[in-house]
């Protein structure tokens, strides 16, 4: 990709994150219910007008929309994503604290997954109509229909609770703590990308160069492994770049049942809390990474695809 | 008739799938008839309850009868999934149908704000928007809504861009047809069969997104009998009362594999070649 598109790329997100962070400001603009009730609420003590307006006036909610917007914004591109009202602490700081036990869940999650979908589909798709096939589809099928939280209960009271082999619920992050969370995210993913999979081969396997290697007497196994898989597995990087950003931020529902201390359950105890300055660093930073995963993803296929390596 | 018939006869997996859907609506109208026990009315006594002649399904924490909450949950669920998909359809639609028809910036306004949409992990969003409008169902919807109009609106718009230098529609302006009547007449009609086989295809995804976010606690509130809550609730007792999940948990599983199933027979009767998937995958930046 030339530095031009780049550059325009970043200039689109740019764009887009302000959209986004104009966006959640306004709505915790107009949303019903003061935070400065809130903070005392969680602290157990019930304020005076005058504390009350106090509160506002530390948190800056006295001022009108654009400015307290503008100032966020100033303090966000010098590193102050402000003050969480719940727990006090900088947001930053929480965000952070919290950022590598969701990393290391969503990097274990997509491998689990790939070891899983990327066979199968691929058998799938070579034994088109046959048993394989049929079984395939109709686990993957199922799989699509059962929501991530049965999953993870399901797999929490079985193998945890009922078998005792892992445990769970600890405080450190270890892969022992890891693994039942992995497992949930990976077995949601794997129908949809054993789909993926499925149809991008069967896509490939119709194309006239197959027909052409055919003719010319390649293998079977060499067509498929030298010129089926690397066309059909390109774009399943892009999918895979979109699945990782998604799992930054929608792990919550995996992490609270699993009590995995990770952003999932952050943003949501920030959110029961109406704890705005959390929840619009969160969203901030996760539509940050996700876009420069994106990024980065669009970028890498100007080492993997020839087509475009070649035209420069 | 005999057409009907004939239909009917070609068509038996649209037909099977049809009969269970009528089932699972049938159970949610007749509900107070199935459970014949109020399934807010609690009481305490019975409380943790394991399944039994009585109780078929045990009780929860607050000896509510688990039968009567799952059989409730039907209502909850497959309304207000059916009703947020309707939403999703006609803003995404109408939104997609004025970008592709009138194009310059109304188009560039309404799909930039559809980019940044999809620039975004969609559940993310949704939580934020439902958290801070507080929790409720109808927030719920419209969060959801706020996030999953895209896809709607680009299949729209591309659908318009294809008939838009079309002959027929150079004869409908040039006779004096107002904006309103093109749109109406000739965009919609066009538009409509796939956007509503979408639409079908689409159910039971969004049933468990509403499923999710209830159970987050971002959706239906209690007492209303609802399978994603009843989950969450449910999760404090997993060791001693593991019916209080396996009945909800199955109960989702169901309803979203039989709506599943006749969304792809939907779309299978309409268009066999599956066309529509192709052209309209996300796009690729």
């Amino acid at each position: 990709m030339k530095s031009k598109i780049i550059l325009k790329r970043l200039l689109q997100m740019l764009i887009v994150l302000i959209g986004i962070t104009f966006l959640t400001f306004l709505l915790t603009y107009l949303a019903p219910g003061d935070p400065a009730t809130a903070m005392y609420e969680s602290m157990g003590v019930v304020p005076t007008e005058e504390q009350l307006a106090q509160a506002r006036a530390n948190m800056g909610l006295d001022q009108p929309f654009l400015t307290q917007y503008g100032r966020w914004i100033t303090g966000c591109l010098q590193g102050d994503f402000g003050t969480s009202f719940t727990k006090n602490q900088p947001v930053l700081d929480l965000l952070l604290k919290r950022l590598p036990s969701t990393f290391k869940l969503a990097v274990l999650s997509l491998a689990i997954m790939a070891v899983v979908s990327i066979p199968l589909g691929i058998l799938s798709a070579v034994k088109q109509d046959g048993i394989a096939d049929f079984i395939i589809r109709g686990v993957s099928f199922l799989g699509i229909s059962l929501p991530g939280f049965l999953i993870g209960l399901l797999l929490l009271y079985f193998f945890a609770l009922k078998l005792g082999w892992l445990k769970v619920a600890s405080s450190n992050v270890g892969f022992e703590q890891m693994l039942l969370p992995s497992i949930t995210l990976a077995i949601a993913m794997s129908s949809k990308y054993t789909r993926q999979v499925r149809t991008a081969v069967l896509e490939e396997l119709h194309q006239d160069y197959v027909i052409g290697a055919k003719a010319r007497g390649l293998k079977q196994g060499e067509i498929l492994w030298k010129h089926v898989l690397p066309n059909a597995m390109l774009p399943l990087i892009t999918m895979l770049g979109l699945s990782f950003g998604s799992l930054l931020g929608g792990t919550s529902v995996v992490e609270i049942i699993f009590s995995y201390p990770g952003l999932g359950i952050l943003a949501v105890s920030a959110v029961n809390g109406r704890d705005y300055p959390l929840i619009q660093g969160f969203v901030l930073w996760i539509a940050l990474i996700y876009m420069v995963v994106n990024l980065l993803v669009d970028i890498s296929y100007n080492y993997i695809d020839p087509r475009i390596r070649e035209a420069k | 008739m005999a057409k009907l018939g004939q239909f009917l006869k070609t068509k038996k997996q649209f037909v099977f799938y049809s009969f269970l859907v009528l089932v699972i609506i049938f159970v949610a109208i007749a509900a107070p008839a199935i459970a014949r026990v109020d399934p807010t009315a609690a009481k305490l006594r019975d409380a943790f309850q394991a399944p039994s002649a009585e109780h078929w399904f045990g009780t929860d924490a607050l000896g509510r009868d688990v039968f009567a909450r799952v059989i409730y949950g039907t209502r909850v669920s497959v309304s207000s999934a059916v009703i947020l998909v309707a939403v999703i359809l006609v803003t995404g639609t109408a939104l997609g149908l004025i970008a592709g028809y009138f194009g310059g910036v109304v188009d560039a306004v309404i799909m930039r704000i559809a980019d940044m949409m999809i620039a975004f992990p969609d559940l993310i969003l949704a939580m934020a928007i439902a958290g801070i409008l507080g929790p409720s169902l109808i927030n719920a919807i419209i969060a959801i809504t706020v996030v999953s109009w895209t896809k709607y609106a680009r299949m729209a718009r591309s659908l318009v861009l294809k008939i838009r230098k079309r002959t027929f529609i150079s004869a409908a302006e040039i006779n004096g047809s107002t904006h309103s009547h093109i749109l109406t007449h000739y965009m919609l009609p066009n538009a409509l069969p796939t956007m509503i086989v979408t639409a079908a295809t689409d159910i039971g995804t969004t049933m468990l997104s509403l499923a999710g976010l209830s159970f987050l606690g971002m959706g239906v509130q209690p007492p209303t009998p609802e399978w994603g809550y009843m989950l969450s609730e449910g999760r404090s007792y997993i060791l001693t009362s593991p019916w209080l999940l396996f009945f909800p948990g199955a109960a989702v599983f169901i309803v979203v594999v039989v709506f599943n199933l006749w969304g792809d027979s939907v779309r299978d009767i309409v268009d066999p070649r599956k066309k529509t998937k192709k052209h309209f995958r996300r796009k690729k930046h």
